[in-house]
C-alpha cells in the first residue's frame, strides 16, 4: 500500500509540474518512466484527470510507443539493433547469440530481474554495425564473443540490497 | 608553455569504439606525467573506420591518429604524439589530407570536427552566425527568396522544396507561427543527423533561428529520437550556450526578434518521421498520419502554419545565407542542387560520411570511397534510402546520384543512407523483413499500410507452396500499398519488395529455399 501510496504522489508531482506545456503528455510520460523505470497503470488515471484526458487516451498513448514500458523491467535494458544496417553484417545470429545466453525472448527479462531484452530499430550507429545498447551506452562493430562478455559483465556486477 | 589541445570525438560512434575511456586514460596518464593538456570533445569527422581518431593541434595544423585503443597512450606519448610526432604507427598525417575526408565537398560539414560543439566562440571563429547576421539585416522575403535561389530541397527525404514550404507559411496568416526540426532519424543506414547534432548542434539552433525570421515564427520545437541520448544532451547543452550569448530568447543577436526553442523526446515509433505524425505526436498524441491538405505549412503544429524541416535541411540554412543561393546552387545537377551527405553503412570497409555535390555514382562511393564489402566478399545488393528505399543490384551502381535519376529507376535517395550487403544476402529475407518493418510500425490509420504489410509477410512465408501464384498475389498486394496507402510508410514499402523480387529473382526461387550452401561458403 505505502508503495502505491508513494507511485500515486511521485506521479501526480511530475504530472502537475508539466500540465502547462503545450502537448504535455509525452513530456509526462518520459518523466514518469524516468523516475519510476516504468508506467504504472495506475499512473493512467492520475495524468488522465491533471491534463483533462479520458484514460483512453492515455492509455492509447502509452501503448502506441514502443519506448513506454508497462512493466517494471530488469536492471540493465539491452537492446539489440535489428535493422537492415546491422542486419548486412551478422546482427541476426547476435539477436540469436542473445536469447540463447539469457534464455529468454525480445520483451522478457531475466529470472534474476539483471537484464531486459528488447528489439531496437536503428541507433544510428550504422558505420560501425551491428550495435547493441545497454542502458544509455551504445557499442559498436559487436560480434557473439564481445556480446557474450558484455552480457557476462552486466550480470556479475555487484547488486546492492537494502 | 601553454596547454597542448587535443581532440577526441564525443560522436556516439566514436564513443561505441571506446573514444570516452581513450579521453579519460589520455587525460590521466597527461596528469601523471605532468603535461597539461586540454582535451576537446570534437565531432566525429565521419571517417568512422579510424575512431577513436585523435587529433593534436600542432602549430595550427591538426595531425590525426587512429584508431587509437587504451592500450597504445603510453607509448603514443612516449613517442612524440603531443608534439605532432610521425613516429607512431597510428599516425595518419594531418587530417585535412586523409583521402576519404580531403575528396569530399563539405559545406553542410564544412566546421564538423573542427569546431567545439558547445563554444560559441569556437563557432563564431569558424564562420558561426554569419548567416545569421545577414539574416537579421534582410527582409522575410528576401531570405526566403536566398533559400529558393538555392536550390534546397527537403533533406529528410521528400526532396519537397525548402523555399517553396517556407514561402507558404510567410504568406500565411497567423499569430503564432512555428518551426519544428525533425530530428526523428529513423532510416537504418543513415546517421548524418546524428553526427550533425553531436558534432556541431549550433548549425542546425542557427539555422532554425533564421528559419523563424524568415516566415515569422517566435517559438520552436526539436523532436529527436530516443534512441539518440547523447545527440540530447549535446543539443540541450548548445541550447543553453547559445541563450547565454544572447542568441536565443527575447532580442537575439540584439535585434527586436525574438525567438524561444524546446527540445522533445520521441518515444520509439518510426512512424513519427512522417511529418503529420511527428505533429500528433508533439501535440501529445499517437502518432497517427494526418490526412493531406490541409498542409502543415497552413495547419500544422496546433493548427498553426508550421515550417517541418529536417536537421540537415535546417543546419544547411546558415552556409545559404552566409554565401549566398548562387553559391549553393552551384554544386550539383540537374534539379538537385547543392551537396548531400551520403552515409556509407552495412557491409562496408570504410564505413563513414561523405558529404558530396550530387552527381557522383554509387559504384564510386562503395568503392573509391567506401573500399568496397568489410567482409572481403563481393557486394551483392545496396539498400539506398533507409527500410523504405530500393535495393539495388551492381547494373544500377553507375546510375548518378539525383533525386529524379533515382525515382526514374523506382528507387529514391532519401536520406542518402547507403546500405552494403555481400554475396550472403538473401533478398527474400530482407523483402520479409521490409513487410514485417511495416507491420511492426505501421500507425494503424489505413488498411493498405496495416493489413497490407502482414499479409505480405504471410505471403512471402508461403512462397515455396506456389510460387509463380503467390508473387503474382505479393505484386498485387504491392500495387495496393503503394496506391493507397495514406503515406510513405505503406506506400513505399513496395520499393524494397518489389525491387528485390525484380532484380534478385533467383531468390525467390522454391530451389533456393533448399539452397542454404550460401550460409556455409
Amino acid at each position: 500500500m505505502e508503495n502505491a501510496a508513494y507511485i500515486a504522489e511521485r506521479v501526480r508531482n511530475i504530472a502537475d509540474g508539466q500540465r502547462d506545456l503545450p502537448g504535455a503528455l509525452l513530456p509526462i510520460l518520459h518523466a514518469v518512466q524516468d523516475a519510476l523505470g516504468f508506467i504504472p497503470e495506475a499512473a493512467i488515471p492520475i495524468i488522465a484527470e491533471v491534463l483533462n484526458l479520458s484514460r483512453a487516451e492515455v492509455h492509447g498513448v502509452v501503448s502506441f510507443y514502443h519506448h513506454f514500458r508497462r512493466q517494471l523491467p530488469g536492471q540493465h535494458i539491452v537492446q539489440i539493433c535489428r535493422a537492415e544496417s546491422c542486419q548486412a553484417v551478422g546482427a541476426r545470429a547476435l539477436e540469436a547469440e542473445a536469447r540463447a545466453q539469457l534464455g529468454i525472448d525480445y520483451h522478457q527479462t531475466t529470472a534474476d530481474r539483471c537484464i531486459t531484452l528488447e528489439p531496437v530499430y536503428c541507433l544510428g550507429n550504422c558505420a560501425c554495425s551491428p550495435a547493441v545498447r545497454v542502458n544509455d551506452e551504445i557499442h559498436g562493430l559487436m560480434d557473439a564473443a564481445k556480446l557474450s562478455a558484455l552480457l557476462a559483465a552486466l550480470r556479475s556486477q555487484v547488486v546492492e540490497v537494502r | 608553455m601553454s596547454a597542448i589541445t587535443l581532440y577526441i570525438p564525443g560522436d556516439t560512434t566514436a564513443a561505441s569504439l571506446g573514444a570516452d575511456r581513450v579521453a579519460q586514460r589520455l587525460a590521466s596518464e597527461c596528469r601523471d606525467r605532468g603535461l597539461e593538456v586540454a582535451i576537446v570533445r570534437n565531432g566525429s569527422r565521419g571517417a568512422f573506420w579510424l575512431e577513436p581518431l585523435l587529433e593534436i593541434d600542432a602549430g595550427g595544423k591538426r595531425i590525426a591518429y587512429g584508431p587509437v585503443q587504451l592500450e597504445d597512450i603510453p607509448q603514443l606519448l612516449d613517442d612524440g604524439m603531443l608534439a605532432g610526432s610521425t613516429r607512431p604507427p597510428q599516425c595518419l598525417g594531418p587530417v585535412e589530407d586523409i583521402p576519404f575526408l580531403k575528396q569530399q565537398q563539405r559545406l553542410t560539414f564544412a566546421r564538423q570536427g573542427l569546431v567545439d560543439p558547445l563554444s560559441v566562440a569556437s563557432y563564431r571563429a569558424h564562420g558561426g552566425l554569419a548567416g545569421l547576421g545577414h539574416a537579421l539585416g534582410m527582409t522575410p522575403q528576401a531570405i526566403v527568396d536566398e533559400i529558393t535561389e538555392s536550390g534546397l530541397r527537403g533533406r529528410g527525404g521528400a526532396a519537397f522544396p525548402t523555399g517553396i514550404k517556407w514561402q507558404t507559411v510567410l504568406n500565411t496568416d497567423a499569430a503564432q507561427k512555428y518551426i519544428v526540426c525533425n530530428a526523428d532519424e529513423g532510416d537504418s543506414g543513415t546517421y548524418s543527423d546524428r553526427m550533425l547534432m553531436e558534432g556541431d548542434p549550433m548549425s542546425l539552433l542557427e539555422g532554425m533561428i533564421i528559419a523563424g525570421l524568415a516566415v515569422g515564427a517566435t517559438r520552436g520545437y526539436i523532436y529527436l529520437r530516443e534512441e539518440y541520448p547523447r545527440a540530447g544532451r549535446m543539443l540541450q547543452q548548445a541550447m543553453n550556450a547559445l541563450r547565454e550569448a544572447g542568441y536565443l530568447g527575447e532580442r537575439i543577436g540584439g535585434s527586436g526578434h525574438r525567438f524561444e526553442l524546446e527540445l522533445r523526446i520521441g518515444a520509439g515509433a518510426y512512424i513519427c518521421g512522417e511529418e503529420t505524425a511527428l505533429l500528433e505526436s508533439l501535440e501529445g498524441r499517437r502518432g497517427m498520419v494526418r490526412v493531406k491538405p490541409p498542409l502543415p505549412a497552413i495547419q500544422g503544429l496546433f493548427g498553426q502554419p508550421t515550417v517541418v524541416n529536417n536537421v540537415i535541411s535546417l543546419a544547411t540554412v546558415p552556409v545559404i545565407l552566409e554565401r549566398g543561393g548562387a553559391f549553393y546552387r552551384d554544386f550539383g545537377m540537374g534539379r538537385s542542387r547543392g551537396t548531400l551527405p551520403f552515409q556509407l553503412a552495412g557491409n562496408i570497409a570504410r564505413g563513414g560520411l561523405v558529404e558530396l555535390a550530387f552527381g557522383a555514382t554509387l559504384r564510386e562511393l562503395l568503392y573509391d570511397f567506401g573500399g568496397g564489402s568489410r567482409s572481403g566478399r563481393p557486394l551483392r545488393a545496396v539498400q539506398v534510402g533507409g527500410p523504405l528505399g530500393a535495393y539495388l543490384p551492381e547494373a544500377q551502381w553507375d546510375t548518378p546520384l539525383d533525386y529524379e535519376a533515382f525515382a526514374a529507376m523506382g528507387a529514391m535517395l532519401g536520406h542518402g543512407g547507403i546500405v552494403a550487403f555481400d554475396d550472403s544476402v538473401d533478398l527474400r529475407e530482407q523483402a520479409r523483413f521490409a513487410m514485417e518493418f511495416c507491420a511492426e510500425e505501421s500507425c494503424g490509420k489505413c488498411t493498405p499500410c496495416r493489413i497490407g504489410s502482414i499479409r505480405g509477410v504471410e505471403v512471402i512465408d508461403q512462397l515455396a507452396a506456389d510460387p509463380e501464384g503467390n508473387l503474382a498475389l505479393l505484386e498485387e498486394l504491392c500495387e495496393t500499398m503503394t496506391d493507397g496507402s495514406l503515406c510513405a510508410m505503406g506506400g513505399m514499402t513496395p520499393y524494397p519488395v518489389l525491387s528485390a523480387v525484380r532484380h534478385f529473382p533467383e531468390d525467390f526461387t522454391a530451389e533456393r529455399e533448399s539452397d542454404d550452401s550460401r550460409e556455409s561458403v
